[in-house]
């Protein structure tokens, strides 16, 4: 199914490119805990890629590796071809990943759109002193950035609330302001860590619109780790299925659903 | 009535994004400033200057330049006082040794230094957070005043241990010593209240307000989306310790004239500031003008009510200030954290609406 380029075509007709983020060999180590246990795969440009498996499976720490946020005890990362060194999580933002939390990580101090204008932070370079002066270099790149701050604010239809403190907003629309500052950070890579948990069936229908209308319009390539199999199966291209910090299947949604591992890991074995 | 965004359109980024978006604050703040700085200085006389009004301006920029550390960064700091003597010490050394130079750039210097010392007793943020910060913060407290006590050369060996300031002159007109008329005493002071709260704004409204209060509100999230947590907090610890310096120096040179390290900067004036950023209110500049009004107007509203009016004793007014001011920020801490700023905001907010409740 691949093709020359290393690429291939999803069923629905997007052309998907070639490696932009590779794990080779990933093991990560807790003490005499092994949560990831020598896991391999790769991320395609512009695909929906999903990690699933059952609670505790390492999903969630795999993320944080390829975050920044855990130093893999063995293996690799490689990033657009290049060997990535161990590096702070703001390192790796500034390569341009982006990522949002499984329960929800926004400043709750700010409004909503200081929130977003957070995600802008890794493109805004004024110094200190034109800052305090803020006329000049600091206004201007304020407005800039305030531009593509605004896009994404129309995209996620979040404009009425653009000036309310997030502290006073409603648990979905928490969700879809946390994807609104990942997503003004244009990132390269946008990891969602369950974006519809503790949604009902409509937030869930809204929050995977988005989700597809991201990919789409912005061509972002995403990672995404989610217990809704209906809404996994739906959305990925690729899914990538870990239990016990394995690896046990990998591949389109329809060959990991018959895979037998996972039908095991998922609905557990007979013992007799 | 007056009070309203209705017909005040936006039309740009910029205007949405400026200090008074409301055009009656915006008129009111210009009022405000033409009154201090043009009608002010023509009225005033040497009790209100040294009673309220100049050390309301200088209290107002040491809890500006604390209310960035502790209401925007969220570091926790006991070591204002310290800091206030650093300010006040490093602008006594310039001025004696170097009197031909201004007062204005020995002032900022002064920050400068502060700013500096600010930075090295930041260090530890990086490691240690909340309460522990606080112990860190308040051991630089007692070390630079134990330090500024002990080393001869930054009193000039003088055999009191104090420091003085030496009569200087701004633009021919004579601003520290007993001579000091108090309305150029006073503008001096506004000046540079001026200047600290329009940068401190200009500040904490764009990028770096934002670094600042990411770390402050969730630091984790705040690495993942790009603020490197090591220059964010130190670049605060540097602008507070900045405008803190340049309080003490301000204090010393302007106000006091003559300082004893341990009295004038000793742990209670770092927890005075630090009241006056919590009543004022945690994260709002305004607020920390409010909280240096509130606690500068307080003693000598009391002493007034108390001794003049009803003829009690002044020890029982004194003491009965500290009962008050210790009242008001528990009855502060539990119904409004977010101290005067707060109700002010909320005052605000009704009076857009007014006649309506919402």
């Amino acid at each position: 199914m691949l093709d020359q380029a290393g690429g291939y075509t999803t069923v629905d007709g997007r052309k998907i490119g070639g490696v932009v983020m590779e794990m080779k060999n990933i093991t990560l180590r807790f003490g005499g805990v092994v949560a990831i246990k020598d896991i391999s795969f790769d991320i395609r440009e512009g695909e929906i890629r999903a990690i699933i498996g059952p609670n505790g499976a390492g999903k969630s720490s795999m993320l944080n590796v390829i975050s920044g946020f855990y130093v893999p005890s063995e293996g690799e990362v490689w990033f657009h071809g290049e060997k990535r060194p161990p590096m702070r999580p703001f390192e790796v933002a500034r390569q341009g990943i982006a990522r949002t939390f499984q329960n929800i990580a926004l400043f709750e101090g700010m409004s909503v759109l200081d929130n977003v204008m957070t995600g802008r932070l890794t493109h805004m370079k004024t110094g200190l002193f034109s800052q305090a002066l803020w006329k000049g270099p600091a206004e201007k790149e304020e407005t800039e950035n305030r531009e593509v701050a605004e896009k994404i604010i129309d995209f996620l239809e979040i404009q009425h609330i653009r000036k309310t403190p997030v502290s006073r907003l409603p648990y979905g629309l928490k969700k879809r302001v946390e994807l609104a500052r990942a997503l003004a950070a244009q990132p390269k890579l946008l990891l969602l860590d369950e974006p519809m948990a503790g949604m009902n069936v409509e937030e869930k229908e809204d929050m995977s619109r988005f989700i597809l209308d991201v990919n789409d319009e912005f061509g972002t390539t995403i990672a995404l780790i989610e217990h809704d199999m209906g809404v996994v199966m739906d959305l990925s291209d690729r899914v990538v299925v870990m239990d016990y910090g394995k690896k046990i299947g990998d591949g389109p949604p329809d060959e990991v659903r018959n895979n037998q591992d996972v039908i095991d890991a998922y609905l557990g074995v007979a013992h007799d | 009535m007056f009070y309203r965004e209705a017909g005040d359109f936006k039309t740009s980024y910029q205007q949405d994004s400026q200090t008074f978006p409301i055009r009656f604050d915006r008129y009111r703040y210009y009022v405000v400033l033409a009154v201090a700085f043009g009608v002010v200085p023509f009225l005033i006389n040497d009790y209100w200057a040294n009673a309220i009004l100049v050390p309301f301006l200088i209290y107002a920029i040491a809890a500006i330049g604390l209310n960035i550390l502790t209401g925007y960064c969220g570091q926790v700091s006991l070591g204002t006082g310290g800091f206030m003597a650093v300010g006040a010490y490093a602008c006594y050394k310039l001025m004696t040794a170097f009197p031909e130079v201004s007062m204005f750039i020995h002032v900022i210097l002064a920050g400068g230094i502060t700013a500096a010392v600010g930075v090295l007793f930041g260090l530890p943020s990086l490691r240690i957070k909340g309460f522990y910060l606080a112990v860190a913060t308040l051991a630089a407290q007692f070390f630079l005043v134990w330090l500024l006590n002990r080393v001869p050369w930054f009193y000039n060996y003088s055999a009191s241990g104090q420091i003085s300031a030496p009569e200087r002159e701004v633009f021919g007109i004579m601003i520290t010593g007993a001579n000091a008329p108090s309305w150029a005493v006073y503008l001096f002071c506004l000046i540079f209240l001026s200047l600290a709260g329009i940068l401190a704004r200009n500040l904490t409204r764009g990028t770096m307000g934002r670094r600042w209060m990411a770390i402050r509100d969730m630091d984790i999230a705040a690495e993942i989306i790009g603020v490197n947590p090591l220059t964010a907090k130190l670049t605060a610890f540097a602008v507070s310790s900045f405008f803190v310096g340049i309080s003490g120096a301000l204090f010393f040179s302007v106000y006091l004239g003559a300082v004893e390290v341990g009295e004038a900067f000793g742990i209670q004036k770092s927890f005075l500031v630090l009241f006056m950023v919590i009543i004022g209110g945690l994260g709002s500049i305004f607020g920390a003008f409010a909280g240096a009004a509130f606690l500068v107007v307080l003693p000598v509203a009391l002493k007034l009510v108390g001794v003049d009016v009803l003829g009690w004793a002044t020890d029982i007014v004194a003491h009965l200030q500290l009962v008050i001011v210790g009242g008001l920020i528990i009855t502060f801490l539990v119904l409004e954290p977010h101290g005067l700023a707060q109700l002010w905001r909320v005052a605000k907010e009704k009076l857009r609406l007014w006649p309506f409740p919402y």
